[in-house]
């Protein structure tokens, strides 16, 4: 346990030593900063259009905002989850690092664990403030918005990013290339994003698509649904994948290089 | 300290270690001696089970390194060919991750990690983020991390290769220091380099252990007996008639004159026939003016190229 906290704590450490952890928390915080007034302002304005004809709405203005703004979250996390996690491994690997901790009494799940933790951990952190404009949202909400809504949210955007965080650091530790490793992890999350497009006109495999898709049980939380076979979908999800990155660092043993 | 038993180590069909054997005691310093690609790197690299041997045992401090890889780690540092370091770290950020790494309790890392500073000579040096030292320092942050758990023993994958002559000799007494409390195994190509630093040398090539010995026995069991250099004024005949008068000399090479008519001469003898003083008689007895006169030892860069080609030619033909 004391090696999983050595390696967190160096990862964590080079995240906000380097300017990564700024430039890739500014970027995200600007975008959905940028996104949220947008979405804020175009339900609003079209809730306040509807009353005016008198059409005296049941329109849940920030339920709706909520909802359109976790669904914008998820595609921000689909284009910036690659970037946190191409170095993971690929960057060890190059500079020659990775032979350091195979050398030392760690175990490669102490490695994986200390290194995927530490990357939810700067995923969660960049997610933080984001909360800050809920928050407002919530308390000037009438009828009050229940918080349920907005955790549960909170609660899917972390296992989706997660999800694809144990992805990324997977496929990282196939290549010693970062680009490489970036480019298929955008691929790979794409994929399985879309993947229920795909089901045609076949009723029972769509349905396993649809239930293979990361987006799908994503839209659940949305709508501050926490279904059991969601957090059982994401959850062995990222055991597969946490699984399989330590059984590819291991692997490094047998490799020439 | 540690015991090698005909380690082998294939990768596909090729085979980089092949039946390697030798042992290190405790508190000695071993060169490991060979061309480039010889097998150094893996043969350490087993040693400190990063990789696992195709075939062959390796014990390192009483543990072997593939079923009790754990305790071995425990007990090695090692430094690999470059040094491991995150460039954004600070050298002693760094060098305390690596104590942490290496399960050295709480309370004693600060004094660890001090200490490896001291050693190296990079205390100056501490709070400097690694990307921002030259080569030479980072090569040195590299051997800390090595020592930083006061590990039983050291493992050095080329330790002076990049470094100015300065440093070269800095690292190398700082090696000399280490042995004692610590068994040392470093790995070079540079032969001057294990005749100053090691105790004994393994000599490797094409993965196979060429020889085995203390750079001093190397040097003086030299195929052909003694070799010795003449200096003198002389004619070129009259040397060549003169020394071949002398039972048991052999392979006379003479140099070209030089601008002030001094000649220049190496005789090679049968071993334990030392016949510079009929030398220094019989050219005293022509009046010739003689400058110079003395026995010259093989040199170990002779017998590694000895060695190795010799092999490399057995090898040729089967290939």
């Amino acid at each position: 346990m004391h090696s999983l906290y050595a390696i967190y704590r160096k990862e964590m450490g080079n995240y906000f030593v380097s300017p990564v952890a700024y430039v890739f928390i500014g970027l995200f915080l600007f975008l959905s900063g940028f996104f949220f007034n947008i979405i804020l302002t175009d339900v609003t304005n079209g809730a306040m259009m509807a009353e005016m004809r008198g059409m005296s709405s049941g329109i849940d203005v920030p339920g709706i905002v909520m909802r359109n703004f976790f669904g914008v979250l998820s595609t921000l996390v689909l284009f910036l989850t690659p970037i946190l996690t191409m170095g993971i491994y690929a960057e060890e690997r190059k500079r020659g690092t990775m032979e350091l901790l195979m050398t030392s009494p760690v175990t490669e799940i102490e490695i994986v664990l200390g290194k995927f933790l530490a990357s939810l951990s700067l995923f969660a952190i960049m997610l933080l403030p984001t909360a800050s404009y809920l928050t407002f949202m919530v308390l000037h909400s009438d009828p009050r918005l229940p918080w349920r809504l907005m955790f549960a949210g909170y609660a899917g955007i972390l296992l989706l990013g997660g999800s694809l965080l144990a992805l990324g650091s997977f496929l990282s530790s196939l290549t010693e290339n970062q680009l490489i490793a970036a480019v298929m992890t955008f691929a790979a999350s794409l994929f399985i994003w879309v993947l229920d497009l795909g089901r045609g006109g076949n009723a029972a495999l769509g349905s396993v698509l649809q239930y293979l898709s990361v987006i799908h049980h994503y839209e659940d939380f949305t709508r501050g649904v926490i279904d059991t076979s969601s957090l059982i979908y994401y959850g062995s999800f990222i055991v597969l994948f946490v699984f399989l990155t330590v059984r590819s660092v291991d692997s490094m043993r047998w490799r020439r290089a | 300290m540690i015991e090698v038993q005909d380690l082998t180590k294939s990768y596909g069909t090729v085979t980089a270690v092949d039946h390697v054997s030798f042992t290190v005691n405790k508190g000695e310093i071993l060169g490991f001696l060979g061309p480039n690609g010889a097998g150094k790197t893996t043969t350490m690299r087993i040693l400190t089970s990063y990789m696992p041997a195709t075939s062959g045992t390796a014990r390192v401090a009483g543990f072997d390194v593939f079923s009790n890889s754990m305790d071995v780690r425990r007990h090695i540092g090692y430094l690999p060919e470059t040094p491991p370091v995150y460039p954004d770290m600070s050298v002693e950020s760094y060098l305390d991750f690596v104590a942490r790494i290496k399960n050295v309790p709480a309370e004693r890392r600060a004094d660890r990690v001090s200490d490896a500073l001291r050693k190296t000579s990079l205390e100056d040096k501490r709070s400097e983020l690694i990307k921002r030292l030259s080569r030479g320092y980072k090569q040195r942050v590299g051997l800390a991390q090595a020592l930083v758990h006061d590990p039983d023993v050291i493992i050095l994958d080329e330790p002076t290769v990049g470094l100015d002559p300065k440093q070269i000799i800095e690292v190398r007494n700082l090696i000399k220091g280490l042995a004692g409390n610590h068994t040392i195994i470093l790995s070079t190509h540079i032969l001057p380099e294990v005749s100053m630093t090691c105790d004994r040398v393994v000599i490797i090539n094409k993965g196979k252990v060429a020889a085995v010995d203390t750079p001093q026995n190397l040097t003086s069991q030299l195929k052909g007996g003694q070799k010795i250099r003449i200096e003198l004024e002389a004619p070129e005949r009259g040397l060549r008639e003169l020394l071949g008068q002398i039972p048991g000399t052999s392979r006379l090479t003479i140099e070209s004159p030089r601008a002030d008519g001094h000649l220049s001469a190496t005789v090679e003898a049968a071993q334990g026939n030392d016949i510079r003083s009929q030398i220094a008689a019989r050219v005293v007895e022509k009046g010739w003016p003689l400058y110079e006169l003395h026995g010259v030892s093989l040199s170990l860069e002779e017998i590694f190229l000895e060695l190795t080609t010799d092999d490399a030619a057995h090898a040729q033909p089967s290939s």
